[in-house]
């Protein structure tokens, strides 16, 4: 009996959780422009989606691709400077790593919103026009400790030595570093980058705070000043439907490398 | 004579802590040269400064007669063999061994050639296409040491290659290691924290403790003739005594005279005494007779049994024969001359410097000690402790001093400790209570024990 109430609960608990994306799923595939009313099954919103026949707003293409642009930018510079920070953290000994390591991880802890705003006074204190690029800076700050944090676990299980064994072989510090340490960090960048892109992909507080006024919207702007405007463009259901199976996908490629990478390692 | 690195009062220094103090040594083409001590005493800073990884602070290393300093490692003509072999994970046996000839730019079919024949030398020959993930420890270790020698160095460094295999496999790479050296005519320097390794593949052996040399030799000179209780404790097992020397072949050591072959001593000179357990010979003729002792225990080792007797003054010495005396049975011993090996004392006391502070106290080590002094406050004065005056107290709170038991020999009828304490000074304790290394004692000192305390220049 006890079993099957701890089961219910579960399955309660899985489905108030899916709920609202199976919802939102299921409602791609009708017509209705008003979020609930079931007009017969149509692909007709994937097609206006994938062709650009946008009912309502024309704007929501250059949205998606603004963020998957920005996502891309920012997590490939997050990769690079997250994985040089971790070096760096992992040379460093005893009270300075600590206290580095805890510098790290407080802009992930912090709140968004008050990253974005403190980021939004940086710049007009600086005198940064906003735009692309403040976005991108204010994506890669709060993207960089991710990566730091995938980067690290490998530096800790590489044999300290491996770095040494490539010099004293005849590389130079930087064939060393890109013949030795990065193949053997690769997978922990690769983790890095996946994670620092979907960081970005669903950023909003930020990125409304750095965005400007000269009218860049990402996706999670958009969704917010198009249901002010009221109603949600019905293009977004099907939108909404991919964005979380390429979410989903990543994650399940993210899982089976740690698997794998666990497996590995267990075989040593 | 042919010296291919010569090294220059190096000293080296972590934070506070020096690490390596004025080093020199020579080391000769083609030799297989050991770095022998117990873990922390630098013989692998002074390897990892020969390869380039640490700076020297002072002195320097010549390596054919020109300066390494400056060099920076991969362009030092010399290759390494790591403790947990550094293999790249990433890489096959072929391309991890081929790691450095294709940074040389050698041509393809030559590097293929050489790989080949590195592998035959270390008997790995299929193994090219393997991952280096799924090799035994010993395997890895195998192919770390071609990717060493595949590069032709002139000096080949081994920082403690064996530590990680068991037993058998130990046994096995040791003598494939001198096959090798023999082979290749390469200069092995070799590191290590087992004696009997040392002994076994060497050359010749520098012993270290405390970042300094304690003895050079070879492997025969060292066990038979060590120059210290440390290198006579640290190399096998053995006795280790305090003696007299009387006068020149003649010296007293556990209440009782005996003939050796050491000279130049002086008369009446105190005097470290080495007896190998081996080197206690039974006996049951009486005119051979040099003491008599009751055996306490005995354990059989396979080759030999190892013996603990309590002599008749009341000393204890290990003997190993290879017939076993019954315990409790009283046995007849002699020690032939030449196996008594005589070594000047270190150090007979303590002797400490430190200022008067008042009519009671004097501070010394940086810590007040309740002693009647008979000069000034303020005076600079040398004090000399014996190591009998010192008493080590289990509660930290009731000693003066708080300090760690840092090494410990034991000299047949009391112990004589080094203890280390917090700041860093060292004291030497005679005790007959028992400690473990690395005990935290409580340091006090007994003032009516003969501590004698002078002018610091007088």
């Amino acid at each position: 009996m006890g079993k099957f109430f701890a089961r219910l609960y579960l399955w309660v608990l899985l489905i108030l959780l899916y709920a609202p994306l199976v919802f939102i799923a299921v409602f791609s595939f009708t017509e209705s422009k008003v979020l609930g009313s079931w007009e017969g099954f149509s692909t007709h919103l994937y097609r206006n989606l994938l062709t650009g026949q946008m009912q309502g707003n024309a704007s929501l293409l250059a949205a998606v691709e603004n963020t998957v642009l920005i996502a891309l930018v920012a997590a490939a510079f997050s990769t690079l400077l997250g994985t040089v920070a971790a070096i760096g953290i992992h040379n460093l000994k005893g009270r300075k790593k600590k206290a580095v390591s805890f510098l790290n991880n407080i802009p992930m802890i912090n709140p968004d919103i008050i990253t974005g705003v403190s980021l939004f006074l940086l710049f007009v204190f600086l005198h940064i026009s906003q735009g692309y690029v403040t976005v991108i800076l204010a994506h890669i700050t709060f993207c960089t400790p991710y990566v730091v944090l995938s980067v690290l676990p490998k530096l800790q299980q590489m044999n300290p030595n491996i770095y040494e064994a490539a010099l004293d072989l005849g590389a130079t510090p930087s064939q060393a570093l890109w013949k030795v340490l990065v193949p053997e960090l690769r997978p922990g960048m690769v983790s890095g980058f996946i994670l620092a892109f979907t960081m970005s992909l669903d950023d909003f507080a930020v990125t409304f705070f750095t965005r400007g006024t000269i009218g860049l919207d990402t996706l999670s702007t958009y969704i917010y000043t198009d249901a002010r405007k009221g109603g949600l463009t019905p293009e977004l259901r099907p939108l909404m439907t991919l964005i979380f199976l390429v979410i989903l996908i990543l994650l399940v490629i993210i899982n089976l490398r740690q698997d794998r990478l666990q497996k590995q390692n267990e075989n040593r | 004579m042919d010296k291919i690195i010569e090294i220059k009062n190096l000293s080296k220094s972590f934070g506070d802590k020096k690490v390596l103090e004025d080093i020199n040594l020579y080391i000769r083409r083609g030799e297989f040269l050991t770095l022998l001590g117990p873990s922390g005493c630098g013989k692998t800073t002074l390897l990892r400064m020969i390869a380039g990884f640490l700076q020297p602070d002072e002195g320097s290393i010549l390596m054919e007669g020109k300066e390494l300093a400056g060099i920076p490692p991969h362009e030092r003509p010399l290759n390494t063999v790591f403790q947990r072999y550094a293999l790249f994970p990433h890489l096959d046996v072929y391309d991890n061994i081929a790691f450095g000839l294709k940074l040389k730019k050698v041509p393809e079919d030559e590097i293929e050639k050489r790989v080949r024949r590195v592998l035959k030398l270390v008997a790995m020959s299929d193994y090219e296409d393997r991952d280096v993930d799924t090799l035994s420890g010993g395997q890895q270790q195998r192919i770390a040491i071609a990717r060493a020698i595949v590069n032709q160095p002139k000096v080949l460094l081994l920082d403690e290659p064996l530590a990680a295999l068991d037993l058998k496999m130990r046994k096995d790479m040791q003598t494939e290691l001198k096959e090798m050296h023999k082979k290749l005519g390469i200069t092995f320097i070799y590191v290590t924290h087992d004696q009997e390794e040392a002994l076994t593949l060497s050359d010749t052996i520098v012993v270290l403790n405390e970042g300094r040399i304690q003895q050079i030799g070879t492997p025969v000179d060292i066990y038979n003739e060590p120059v210290n209780s440390f290198v006579a404790d640290f190399i096998g097992e053995s006795n280790i005594l305090n003696g007299t020397m009387i006068r020149d072949r003649r010296v007293a050591f556990m209440g009782h005279e005996f003939d050796c072959v050491d000279e130049g001593f002086g008369e009446d000179v105190p005097v470290d005494v080495v007896v190998r357990p081996e080197d206690i010979y039974f006996t049951t003729e009486e005119s051979k007779t040099q003491f008599t002792a009751k055996v306490k225990s005995c354990t059989f080792k396979g080759v030999h049994y190892e013996m603990f007797v309590d002599t008749d003054t009341g000393n204890e010495l290990m003997i190993q024969d290879y017939d076993a005396y019954p315990v409790d049975s009283t046995v007849r011993l002699y020690i032939d001359p030449d196996d008594i090996q005589v070594m000047k004392k270190e150090r007979t006391c303590n002797t400490l410097y430190g200022t008067v502070k008042d009519e009671e106290t004097v501070t010394l080590l940086g810590a007040d000690f309740p002693l009647k002094s008979g000069f000034e406050a303020g005076t600079e004065v040398k004090v000399e402790v014996p190591f009998e005056a010192v008493d080590l107290l289990d509660n930290l709170d009731d000693g003066v001093l708080d300090g760690e038991v840092h090494f410990i020999l034991y000299k047949g009828d009391h112990y004589h400790l080094t203890i280390k304490t917090d700041a860093g000074d060292f004291l030497w304790v005679d005790t007959n209570d028992i400690w473990d290394k690395g005990d935290l004692v409580g340091i006090r000192l007994i003032a009516d024990k003969g501590i004698k305390i002078s002018r610091k220049d007088g």
